[in-house]
């Protein structure tokens, strides 16, 4: 057997995030606890109904641990997943499968970070493994641009290309309240922006900011009963190929390309059903490699995919509609924020609704393109 | 792997510092694979032997790590192996201009900082 899930059984009945941009003063576990108050609220519920606690922070080993001594709570189950930035597809997973079994009723995922205003500094102690740190790889960006030199020698993808990316985001960035970076970005702006580990340049990358994320999940027949409209989880999957990227058999093809046809088997649709994808755009690089590997385009054809406002305002396939990693915010990892856009998208509440959104992908990158995973969410619609 | 002491990862450094490029083989499939491992990786299986590394292979994939001028840019290189094996390294005697990916490169033991020796490559002759 292997691979089943029980599509559409559980749901996002809340969500909330909080502190977004600059939340000066603020603790990462505040900022979380804020997120995870308002989501429970949003649920119509009270904290003291969570009984499954999932959480992975940045700067605590245990955050799991202190996640629910600080909210006060005894949960039958608290996961601390280390996978990075897909951390969170796969809280939802095991989520889904936890209430599926009877095993926990309310699920909370939570995430929070003060990165930018506490000094600025990537509050993270993760380094490079042994056998690469001598070699003194950026960690993680010059992963990213050994992934991207590949994938321009093999598919003659540019930087004008992965400009598009960057410029993209800023402009649903730029009709979204709560996104930390506005303005102007142009395509020429981001070539003549500072080389940092080639071919990435400053404009190639996401943000540093505060900010915090929480969902609520619960099995969906109780949902219903809950104020908000239900997020029925359609399918998810995760796929791992390696830690480093000096381990890639192909750089420019991630796990993503497992993780995503398995997320679509689950849910029952595929890539043309997708209405909108929320994927974790660390770098310009990340949203051409996973649209390619999640189906929306061929191998090798993400740069030209990109050009000219496909994946922009008013183009065919809405992605990162809240302005994403590179313009909405970036606390230290993305993934919980993807989630919630899609949500929102679902619910008809983004800051850039895109009319009735009936099926959503969110995606998430953990390490360095090491781990994957895809969630797939629906509307009631869909049941 | 008679008279070498410590787990693989140690007996490849202790080979490295007397000057020895080695790889591990698995002998049932002849699959060669870095890094050193108690298994090979994807089996499990547990008959390895150490063999002498080529030293040749080619730049799979290269990234030049800006620093603050005048300090020149230094690169980080994913090295594909003649054997099949892949690491990370450095691309000694070269620069930006004319270095490029599928370049053939042929290893060389170094010295960092500590003293330590460290795995490097240069670009061969052609």
């Amino acid at each position: 057997m292997g691979g089943d899930f029980p599509r559409g059984k559980s749901a996002i009945a809340g969500l909330a995030t909080f502190g977004v941009g600059e939340a000066p003063g603020f603790s990462s576990m505040e900022l979380t606890a804020r997120a995870a108050l308002l989501a429970v609220e949003d649920a119509g519920l009270r904290i003291d109904a969570i009984d499954a606690l999932f959480i992975c922070q940045p700067d605590d080993f245990f955050a799991g641990l202190s996640f629910a001594e600080y909210l006060g709570l005894s949960p039958r189950f608290t996961d601390n997943n280390r996978t990075g930035g897909s951390a969170f597809m796969s809280h939802i997973i095991t989520a889904v499968m936890m209430l599926e079994a009877g095993y926990i009723d309310t699920a909370l995922i939570a995430y929070g970070s003060n990165q930018r205003t506490n000094g600025g500094k990537l509050a993270t102690s993760i380094k490079p493994n042994s056998w690469d740190a001598p070699y003194r790889p950026l960690f993680p960006l010059s992963s990213y641009a050994l992934a991207a030199a590949r994938h321009m020698h093999e598919y003659g993808t540019t930087r004008e290309q992965l400009a598009e990316v960057a410029v993209a985001a800023r402009q649903w960035a730029n009709t979204n309240p709560e996104a930390f970076a506005k303005g102007p970005l142009s395509i020429e702006e981001c070539l003549a922006s500072r080389i940092i580990s080639s071919p990435i340049s400053v404009r190639d990358c996401c943000l540093v900011t505060d900010g915090a994320a929480a969902i609520v999940l619960t099995r969906t027949d109780r949902a219903r009963d809950l104020p908000r409209p239900v997020v029925p989880v359609l399918g998810a999957a995760a796929a791992t190929w390696w830690n480093s990227i000096a381990q890639a058999s192909d750089v420019t093809t991630t796990a993503a390309a497992e993780s995503g046809p398995r997320a679509y088997h689950a849910a029952g649709i595929g890539p043309a059903d997708v209405q909108t994808v929320q994927l974790y755009d660390a770098f310009t690089i990340n949203t051409v490699l996973f649209l390619e590997d999640l189906g929306f385009c061929p191998k090798g054809e993400g740069g030209r995919f990109v050009s000219g406002g496909t994946i922009a305002p008013g183009g065919t396939l809405p992605v990162n509609t809240n302005g994403g990693g590179m313009s909405y915010c970036h606390p230290g990892m993305y993934g919980l924020f993807a989630i919630v856009e899609a949500a929102r998208q679902i619910r008809g509440e983004a800051a850039n609704q895109l009319g009735k959104i009936d099926v959503a992908l969110a995606h998430g990158n953990g390490g360095t393109l090491s781990s994957q995973a895809t969630v797939i969410l629906g509307s009631a619609d869909t049941l | 792997m008679d008279g070498m002491t410590g787990g693989p990862e140690a007996q490849w450094r202790a080979a490295l510092a007397d000057g020895r490029f080695l790889l591990q083989r698995a002998i049932s499939s002849g699959t060669v694979f870095f890094p050193p491992r108690v298994m090979e990786p994807g089996t499990g299986e547990t008959d390895l032997e150490w063999v002498e590394a080529t030293g040749l292979g080619h730049i799979y994939s290269l990234t030049w790590v800006s620093q603050k001028p005048p300090v020149p840019p230094y690169n980080v290189a994913i090295v594909r192996l003649d054997e099949g094996a892949q690491l990370m390294s450095r691309i000694e005697g070269a620069n930006p201009e004319t270095l490029r990916i599928g370049q053939r490169v042929r290893a060389k033991i170094g010295t960092q900082d500590d003293g330590a020796p460290i795995l490097l490559f240069e670009p061969t002759g052609h």
